[in-house]
């Protein structure tokens, strides 16, 4: 392939034109190959850090997918990764275009979900230690760890893949409504496990149901503060010091599995359909290829089955919480406030020049941020818009947004994920030690809970972008805007 | 001894060169987000093996495990590349779905094929034992990302990312 030396010394220097505060052009005339310009969404601030890795080339780089639309886009928590950055949106025309298994990672939907609950922090505080063992205890975290009576049959997992949330919920893991409040309703209709290798589902049968290790969390939480109270309340936060639980993970082994064998067919399709790309794990093909159309159809499966994950985990920590108060999960009002995508190819329908296009978007490290009005916002809260939620790293703030008309017309209704990682995982390593970090996090007053010290040191919050940061500068971007700041009081980690 | 002070002078030359003088069949390199590794040997079968296992050792530490069970690995690729992704690949898929940590990777020569490569070895291991194996982190996936393969006479190195 011959791309990959230019890897060893600095990033390359990347032209950028200042359009606004916010928001940076990387012309279209860089790279012969570019069809459309990149778009860069950050401050000063955040663009110098994307300048001191390959962030910004590889968003010229996904600027060369033949059918791309309007620019490649690179959101304020961009870094770099594979082919495509870590925080990025690119549209692809549905006919003329084509859809990248890189375009969204290997952890197929790897997402958040956000549960409120009725109780404040002088509620929870005498149970706290008792509450996050007990969680620990229920949801499987780290290596190799699963529940001993939670085991489900090949053909339960293709009905978790072509199902998702909604079979989980007819198995008594969950409540109806929770259905309701997840992106896409818990499952795509795409899904048809026939697309998706033994392999893969060999991975996913033993993790369904677990919370994986690395970045992947689970924190019970406090408002910390209220920025937009008429939407909060809509979703269901009413006051500062509300408790609320937070899940972060994705599909498992299934969905990297999955990736893992689209990559391959793809790279076969780059030679058939003589696609030119400049990186080798931008591999694709044309939307309406076999080749592509079983992707999403495998996609699919890894997207509800990483739903179903969720869902699953959700249903333990209302049980946690009934073993520990002795009182039913309904009297704690543990609502599920909504669970989004971080990782999805999706067909949607978006204005390009004044006319609506349908097209394959890619959300890598991207969240969904419709509008107000939008078919696809949850009945209860079409009036004020889908909620965004971005995590942020171990022991630092998280954030609830909601999607804006703005995000429409800027980002193809979508904005950042997370933090973003700053320091190398060797470098957190060098600089703290796992016993440490639990200290300090604990000095603040918080519950650790981890199934590995490494994982604690490599987590450590210095280690990340300031989260706060991202989010203030989606909501100054009006990309989403800011509703409610959350803070862990526990923690429990892979 | 006279082999190993040649093997040694051999490999003095070039960068990551100090590690293999030093005894290191493999290290961690700076990457931001993933793991970033750089594996070493004299042929492509011994760097491919140091590659197993450093990508054991992003899980737990590799010395405790015990070579107690063996499995088989027969895999095919269209090029070296190809061929180490789904070497390690194969590896990962062998652990989540047997729930065994390797150890011990015992590569018969990389032969050609019509097609491209086949990787025959024998793989040993034991059952993950979260008592006796330190847990550090799962891995997610491997990738093509600036993977590298230097073949040189008598010296192989090879890097790679770990999605984690």
């Amino acid at each position: 392939m011959g791309e990959e030396k230019e890897y060893r010394g600095p990033p390359p220097k990347v032209p950028l034109e200042k359009i606004s505060e916010f928001m940076w052009r990387i012309p279209q005339k860089y790279k012969r190959g570019m069809r459309v310009p990149g778009l860069v969404l950050a401050d000063a601030e955040l663009l110098e850090k994307m300048k001191t890795d390959r962030t910004l080339d590889q968003c010229a780089n996904v600027a060369h997918l033949p059918g791309i639309y309007k620019y490649a886009i690179t959101l304020p928590d961009g870094h770099e990764g594979y082919g495509f950055p870590i925080g990025g949106v690119a549209a692809t025309d549905y006919e003329e275009g084509v859809v990248s298994p890189g375009g969204v990672g290997y952890d197929i939907n790897c997402g958040v979900r956000l549960l409120t609950t009725n109780m404040s922090e002088a509620d929870i505080r005498p149970k706290l230690v008792e509450l996050t063992n007990a969680i620990f205890n229920n949801v499987p975290c780290g290596l190799g760890s699963r529940r001993k009576d939670f085991h489900v049959t090949f053909n339960e997992l293709d009905r978790i893949a072509r199902e998702g949330v909604p079979w989980l919920i007819e198995q008594g893991l969950g409540w109806k409504e929770d259905i309701e409040h997840c992106e896409e309703r818990g499952h795509m209709e795409a899904a048809d496990p026939n697309k998706v290798s033994s392999a893969a589902k060999n991975r996913g049968i033993t993790q369904i149901g677990t919370l994986g290790s690395g970045n992947h969390f689970l924190e019970i939480q406090k408002v910390n503060k209220i920025y937009d109270p008429k939407v909060a309340k809509t979703f269901g936060i009413t006051h500062e010091g509300q408790i609320t639980v937070m899940i972060h993970c994705g599909s498992r082994g299934f969905g990297h599995q999955i990736c893992s064998d689209y990559l391959r067919v793809m790279e076969r399709a780059v030679h058939k359909y003589k696609i030119e790309l400049p990186d080798r794990e931008l591999a694709c093909a044309p939307g309406n290829s076999d080749e592509a159309q079983d992707y999403y159809q495998a996609m699919a499966c890894a997207v509800n089955y990483a739903f179903a994950n969720r869902q699953a985990i959700a249903h333990w920590v209302r049980q946690s919480f009934e073993q520990v108060f002795k009182k039913p999960a309904e009297t704690f009002d543990l609502k599920l406030v909504y669970d989004v995508a971080h990782n999805i190819a999706k067909i949607e329908d978006h204005k390009v020049n004044g006319e609506t296009k349908k097209v394959w978007i890619h959300r890598k490290g991207a969240t969904r941020a419709f509008p107000p009005n939008h078919e696809a916002v949850p009945a209860d809260y079409r009036p004020v818009g889908q909620p965004v939620i971005i995590p942020g790293s171990m022991g630092t703030s998280s954030w609830l947004l909601v999607g804006t008309v703005k995000a429409m017309e800027v980002s193809f209704g979508s904005t950042a994920h997370g933090a973003g990682r700053m320091l190398s995982r060797a470098a957190a390593k060098r600089q703290f030690w796992g016993g440490d970090v639990k200290k300090t996090l604990e000095s603040r007053g918080m519950v650790i809970r981890a199934a590995s010290q490494v994982v604690l040191a490599e987590e450590a919050d210095p280690a990340y972008k300031d989260v706060d940061k991202v989010a203030e500068v989606s909501d100054k971007l009006g990309i989403a805007t800011r509703v409610v700041r959350l803070v862990p009081l526990a923690v429990v980690k892979g | 001894m006279h082999i190993g002070i040649y093997w040694l002078l051999l490999l003095a030359s070039e960068d990551g060169e100090l590690c293999l003088k030093s005894g290191k069949r493999f290290e961690f390199l700076e990457h931001t987000a993933d793991v970033y590794i750089a594996a070493y040997g004299r042929t492509l079968e011994e760097a491919f093996a140091n590659a197993a296992i450093a990508t054991f050792e992003v899980m737990t530490d590799s010395d405790k495990i015990a070579q107690i069970v063996e499995d088989s690995v027969e895999i095919e690729a269209y090029d070296e590349k190809a061929l180490l992704y789904t070497w390690l690949e194969n590896l990962l898929i062998n652990f989540e779905t047997k729930g065994t940590l390797y150890s011990g990777f015992e590569i018969s020569k990389i032969e050609k094929t019509p097609d491209g490569l086949r990787l025959k070895a024998k793989i040993r291991g034991e059952p993950f034992n979260p008592d006796k194996h330190p847990q550090k982190v799962g891995i997610k996936a491997v990738t093509y990302h600036r993977m590298e393969i230097d073949k040189k006479p008598g010296k192989v190195s090879i890097r790679f990312i770990l999605d984690i």
